[in-house]
């Protein structure tokens, strides 16, 4: 009878291997017997990886709204300087698949700065008004419909009063309001160094080139005919495309104005918007990840206390689990694994809050959430991490804890 | 039964132990003393006497500082921590006065927790814990907590926690310590049960009604062991 042996009890060489189930399931039955206590444990990983999604979160939503701001310019627009530009350069233009407009325009001002810009708003009343400070820009009719004139009174030349070198105006609108000349109607002039032109148009805005709203716009043959070809600042081409042909555009543009010698013109896109994405990286984040950071720190030195208590609380299961036969390497994984277990509930808790977070304040403020998918991914292993690392003083204190005295 | 075999369960030979100073304390001077399997002995002894150093030697929770102790017949001085552990954790029963059992696990969980240690398949330990726990008339509680246990149920729980690896010695440290007369007598009647089955039991106690129920009593005074019942 008292022979009666069980099936492991003649491995008196080495002490039962411990299955990962069963650590598990001792770490786990750890953290719940004390649910609330845990919950505080993990208090700190929970801030420190929820802040540093959330930040990574609003930094990646907000350089999504620049990015798609950025990529309609960029993806529409080229611009082209050097030259000389063939007379038909916009026709020329025009050819390449995907060019909406683009013409030629340089400014008059530069070449002859003693152009004086005055106005008569009211022919009949007589009184000029002298225009200080205004431009003289000549621009082909494409080169107007390519800087995006928007024309709220009048119209804009056209290519009629381009061939025929017509003596007429298109005025920016800070520039006719500079020159008092608020209404078309009674046929206003502006006289550059005394010769007439007349006003046939005023644009509200320029959003290519909100520059010219200053400036006072004539058809390029005109001021060739008047001024000549320009000699101090080189007249530059400005092209619009459809979307996202720019590149394209871009790689064809030189060849096609000058096939024999394209090396004539410089070709220049607007920045590739990923490029802008990095210089948004503010201060004020590196300060939030500094935060961020010392919130980790302090949450991994909380683990760290919280389960040196509970090893010293729980003595006495330790000596007993000794007792039962529990190796010091076991009582070691349990308390790690324990460790671990909390911060990697505290990393998926922070994270899962803070992608509610960054949500609804993309929502609030009509914006579209873009959160990277690798935080979201190494943000709980991130905590898992933390906490395997705050458990090992402890769990190495555990371990050492003898079996008598424990259980004294 | 088959009489008495040759392999005492617990062997002593000449086994001291001193703690180290200053000034050094002998807790147990040299004794020399075998139990038989099938055996009851009661060590009896004021407090202070050596009684716990005497159950932590025996139980392998220590090791002596004089002497070879051999459990089973394996000479337990050549062992490493390891195969002490293992030889602890697979052979040896232990029940406590303050019963150390597990608050927030239920009786079964408790039983299931030596057996976990001891290597037995996670299929059986709760076949096996729930036989151990009907063996001391608790198969009715197996889902109880600790916490809503009379002290007397505990420690039946603990025993059961005990026989659950089949140890070949079961080892009790006042187990009616912490128990009224009454429920320390259910406790001991389930002990006396396990000794007329078989089971090889070492109790220290200060309780004469324990030392009554031995079939071998000795008495511990100032780390001398002396026999009392011949």
């Amino acid at each position: 009878m008292s022979r009666i042996r069980s099936a492991q009890s003649d491995s008196r060489g080495l002490p039962a291997r411990l299955s990962w189930r069963d650590v598990a399931d001792e770490a786990l039955a750890g953290l719940v017997q004390r649910p609330g206590r845990s919950v505080m444990t993990m208090l700190g990983t929970i801030l420190g990886i929820g802040t540093f999604v959330t930040v990574l979160g609003f930094t990646a939503t907000t350089q999504g709204q620049i990015s798609t701001q950025f990529s309609i310019l960029s993806a529409t627009q080229v611009s082209v300087t050097g030259g000389p530009f063939p007379a038909d350069a916009s026709g020329l233009a025009r050819r390449i698949d995907g060019v909406v407009s683009g013409g030629v325009f340089w400014s008059v001002s530069q070449n002859h700065p003693g152009l004086q810009i005055a106005a008569q708003p009211n022919p009949g009343a007589g009184g000029t008004i002298a225009g200080t400070g205004l431009d003289l820009t000549a621009a082909d009719p494409s080169a107007l419909t390519a800087m995006g004139a928007q024309v709220t009174d009048g119209r804009l030349y056209d290519g009629f009063a381009q061939d025929r070198a017509e003596p007429v105006a298109v005025l920016g609108a800070l520039a006719a309001r500079r020159l008092g000349i608020t209404q078309l109607s009674g046929s206003p002039a502006v006289f550059v160094s005394g010769i007439p032109y007349t006003v046939i148009g005023i644009a509200s805005d320029f959003t290519r080139a909100p520059g010219e709203l200053l400036s006072v716009i004539i058809p390029s043959s005109t001021a060739l005919a008047r001024y000549g070809l320009p000699e101090n600042s080189a007249p530059s081409m400005l092209i619009t495309t459809r979307l996202g042909a720019a590149q394209v555009v871009a790689r064809q543009i030189a060849v096609a104005l000058n096939p024999s010698d394209p090396g004539l013109f410089q070709v220049s896109v607007p920045a590739d918007p990923t490029v802008l994405q990095g210089r948004v990286n503010s201060s004020l984040n590196r300060l939030i990840f500094l935060l961020a950071g010392m919130s980790l720190v302090i949450g991994t030195i909380g683990i760290v206390n919280t389960t040196m208590v509970a090893v010293i609380e729980r003595t006495a299961e330790i000596g007993l689990r000794r007792a039962l036969g529990a190796r010091p390497r076991q009582i070691a994984a349990q308390f790690l694994v324990e460790s671990l277990a909390i911060g990697a509930m505290g990393g998926l808790i922070g994270t899962a809050a803070a992608v509610i977070a960054v949500l609804v304040a993309a929502i609030l403020r009509h914006q579209t959430a873009v959160i990277p998918a690798w935080t979201v991914l190494t943000a709980p292993l991130a905590g898992s991490f933390l906490g395997m690392v705050a458990g090992i003083y402890p769990a190495a204190r555990a371990s050492r804890i003898e079996p008598v005295a424990a259980l004294r | 039964m088959t009489g008495q075999p040759a392999t005492p369960v617990i062997d002593f030979d000449g086994v001291g132990m001193i703690y180290p100073g200053p000034p050094p304390v002998p807790a147990l001077r040299r004794c020399t003393i075998k139990v038989y399997p099938g055996e009851f002995l009661a060590i009896q002894g004021k407090s202070g006497s050596g009684k716990s150093t005497f159950l932590n030697i025996a139980g392998l929770l220590d090791r002596p500082t004089a002497g070879v102790y051999r459990f089973d017949g394996v000479d337990t001085s050549g062992l490493g921590e390891a195969a002490r552990t293992a030889l602890r954790g697979s052979s040896i029963g232990f029940v406590f006065q303050a019963f150390h059992l597990m608050p927030y696990r239920a009786a079964c969980e408790n039983v299931e927790l030596a057996l976990m240690y001891n290597g037995t398949p996670r299929a059986q330990r709760r076949e096996r814990a729930t036989q151990a726990l009907s063996r001391v008339g608790l198969g009715h509680r197996l889902l109880a907590l600790p916490t809503t246990m009379s002290g007397g149920e505990r420690q039946r729980v603990a025993i059961a926690r005990a026989l659950a690896i089949v140890p070949r010695l079961l080892l009790c440290d006042e187990p009616t310590g912490n128990l009224d007369t009454g429920t320390a007598a259910e406790v001991l009647d389930i002990i006396s049960e396990l000794h007329a089955g078989g089971q090889t039991v070492v109790v220290i106690t200060h309780d004469k009604s324990i030392a009554a129920r031995a079939g071998r009593v000795l008495t511990l005074t100032d780390g001398r062991l002396a026999d009392r019942s011949g």
